[in-house]
């Protein structure tokens, strides 16, 4: 399609604020980064340019394996979602008619009215030492002494979980939705049972719902803060958190902003990894 | 296939089906069967049940009362993924996400069936449905008539005793749906399976059949074959539905045998046969009169022959070539007839406004009496 100059003009002006958004919010701070992380401080006030930031990462075996116990955690936290969110996306938009339908779906909506930083002290006044679950279970006779179930890995997960469901469970049922019922009969009706309908049918289907909620679960978890702080304490070695102590505790603004740039990259190259295996393309997951 | 003592002559039996919704009966008492190998359409209006009627035989949905034999086997209870019929859905459900060849391999699959013999059932079908290079193309590459044969194809690899067709010639326009009815009756009488065909479009059902149902309020209003169904309608919800009619609403005022003196309601006086029970003298009644049935001519003398007889003026000329017909008014009550208009040439000037004689034998005009609150075809279609 050949636009004519004042159709150009006025799509100009409508992606205008878009533009100005996009370059002033993330183009901008980005570039800043990048300049800011390939200098090296030699002396007082004193910059040259070098990758010393960067190899910094890759020395320190710290940084690195924090990177990927991170990598590794929010993975796992992606899979959980996953199938957790299946079945009840399945339930909400190919079982439920109506009503119930759109109350379950509001149900799965509500928790985020409230901030993430309240959600996660809730998760927080269950699990810790002196917690509900620790006294509900010894009150019945469970276990004898108080117990702590935060600061472990399991509890970040369940963090994680809790606070990226939403966000598998939207693409999900609006792509299982688009399913016709007419598929499954089809794929019942031919001889197939619930397994095969499921994995031959209702999947591939699926499959750019299931793409798109990994990959926005994956990038929330990987930049996740406030839960693996939280629910992870000290030893929660959240990759995001050498980012904040770089730049706040320790002042190293330079270091800092090589390790923003190397987490973009990593999940990047995570998300493209993740694409290639499931051979979808961005484009069909996003469109 | 089976042999012995158990091969019944008929591939579907149905016995006393009935399916509740709720306090709705969407099937009521429903038996039939269906011969072997042949070509049975249930023909209704949309709401009268064929549907439900459909996937209870499918298995999509258990009937309340009553039991359906295929093959002399009892499918009460019995799974649809694990019964010997496959349907051909409205929509057709060709699998998006599978390739032509992946659509018509997937029951085969399922079966267990070898890789290298699916492939060869595989492109065997595609052959016969014409189509030997299709394999490989995705479905939305395809054309409307050729993803109906597609759909048939991925069924009839299965060797199914009986396919179920849901309407699948909706979705086609006019012209592909006319060769597409052609197409399905070959590939039936080609593979030889028996074919249960529901719709609500009486010359599908007419033109493919050999056993048509007629469907009305969850029950079947009459069975027969095209012919019969046409030309002997045994209810008047059939005579409505069926083929286009005239129709006249009046009271009975004399009986002879069969034949009935029916006074209509806009002033005429006609003569009809009396079909079933309740042409009695008194009676409200439905009188049909199909518009080929109706002889014309310009002087009345010709037309004596016939029972019925009446003067007008047509009011309209609806050409349509072959299919083209005439509105004719009766001046002195204001009532109107469809004829069609035969084309031997002799009418060809006809124009509005012009004095013409109608006729017709007793025998085509089919007299029923009126049922209390009950739609009849003519309305509803």
């Amino acid at each position: 399609m050949k636009l004519g100059n004042s159709s150009k003009l006025g799509l100009l002006l409508l992606m205008a604020p878009l533009l100005i958004w996009l370059f002033a919010l993330i183009l901008l701070p980005h570039v800043d980064m990048f300049f800011l992380s390939i200098r090296e401080k030699v002396a007082p006030r004193v910059y040259q340019t070098s990758m010393a930031n960067y190899m910094e990462f890759f020395n320190e075996p710290l940084y690195w394996n924090t990177f990927a116990r991170t990598a590794v955690m929010s993975i796992l936290t992606t899979a959980i979602t996953l199938l957790i969110a299946f079945p009840i996306s399945y339930y909400i938009a190919k079982m439920l008619k109506g009503r119930m339908k759109a109350f379950l779906f509001v149900l799965c909506l509500l928790p985020f009215w409230v901030s993430e930083l309240v959600r996660t002290f809730g998760w927080m006044i269950l699990l810790r030492e002196t917690g509900i679950v620790s006294s509900t279970l010894q009150w019945m006779g469970v276990v004898d002494g108080p117990i702590e179930f935060l600061y472990t890995d399991a509890t970040i997960l369940v963090g994680l979980v809790y606070s990226s469901m939403l966000f598998m469970v939207v693409p999900l049922v609006s792509t299982l939705e688009s399913l016709d019922d007419s598929y499954i009969e089809a794929g019942y009706d031919l001889g197939g049972n619930g397994f095969t309908v499921l994995r031959e049918v209702v999947i591939p289907h699926a499959m750019p719902g299931i793409v798109s909620g990994c990959i926005v679960v994956f990038m929330l978890s990987l930049g996740n803060y406030l839960t693996p702080v939280l629910l992870g304490g000290k030893d929660s070695l959240w990759f995001t958190e050498q980012i904040y102590a770089q730049f706040i505790t320790r002042f190293n603004w330079e270091q800092g902003a090589a390790f923003g740039f190397l987490l973009l990259i990593l999940s990047s190259l995570i998300v493209w990894a993740g694409l290639k295996l499931s051979r979808q393309t961005l484009s069909e997951t996003m469109g | 296939m089976a042999n012995g003592a158990d091969v019944s002559e008929f591939d579907l039996e149905c016995s006393n089906l009935t399916k509740r919704f709720g306090g709705f009966t969407a099937v009521n008492n429903i038996s039939f069967n269906i011969p072997n190998g042949s070509f049975f359409s249930i023909l209704g209006p949309s709401g009268c049940g064929k549907t439900t009627l459909l996937r209870m035989l499918a298995g999509f949905l258990e009937p309340d009362e009553g039991d359906i034999r295929i093959k002399n086997r009892s499918m009460l209870g019995v799974p649809p993924n694990k019964r010997p019929v496959n349907m051909v859905f409205q929509h057709l459900a060709l699998f998006p996400m599978m390739t032509v060849a992946e659509n018509i391999a997937y029951g085969l699959k399922r079966q267990g069936v070898p890789k290298a013999e699916i492939a060869v059932k595989v492109q065997s079908a595609l052959d016969r449905i014409n189509l030997p290079d299709a394999g490989p193309k995705r479905v939305d590459q395809l054309s409307g008539g050729q993803k109906q044969r597609i759909a048939i194809a991925r069924c009839l690899v299965l060797d199914p005793d009986v396919l179920l067709l849901d309407e699948p010639l909706g979705a086609l326009d006019l012209k592909l749906r006319e060769h597409m009815k052609v197409e399905l009756k070959q590939l039936q009488s080609q593979f030889g399976t028996t074919f249960v065909y529901i719709t609500h479009d009486q010359s599908e059902a007419l033109v493919m059949s050999d056993q048509v149902a007629v469907m009305n309020n969850g029950v079947f209003e009459q069975v027969g074959d095209p012919q019969d169904l046409y030309y002997n309608p045994k209810t008047a919800f059939v005579a409505g539905f069926v083929g286009d009619t005239n129709r006249w609403k009046g009271v009975v005022k004399a009986t002879s045998g069969s034949e009935v003196q029916v006074a209509t309601d806009d002033g005429l006086t006609l003569t009809a046969t009396g079909i079933g029970q309740g042409c009695k003298t008194g009676d409200a009644v439905d009188i049909f009169v199909r518009p080929e049935s109706v002889a014309l001519s310009r002087s009345a003398d010709a037309l004596s022959g016939m029972e019925n007889r009446l003067a007008g003026q047509v009011k309209n000329v609806l050409f349509n070539g072959a299919n083209s017909r005439i509105l004719v008014q009766d001046p002195t009550n204001g009532g109107e007839i469809m004829v069609t208009l035969p084309q031997t040439g002799e009418f060809n000037d006809l124009r509005a406004g012009q004095d013409l004689h109608l006729g017709w034998k007793l025998s085509q005009a089919k007299c029923f009496a009126q049922e209390a609150g009950k739609a009849s075809g003519a309305e509803v279609a």
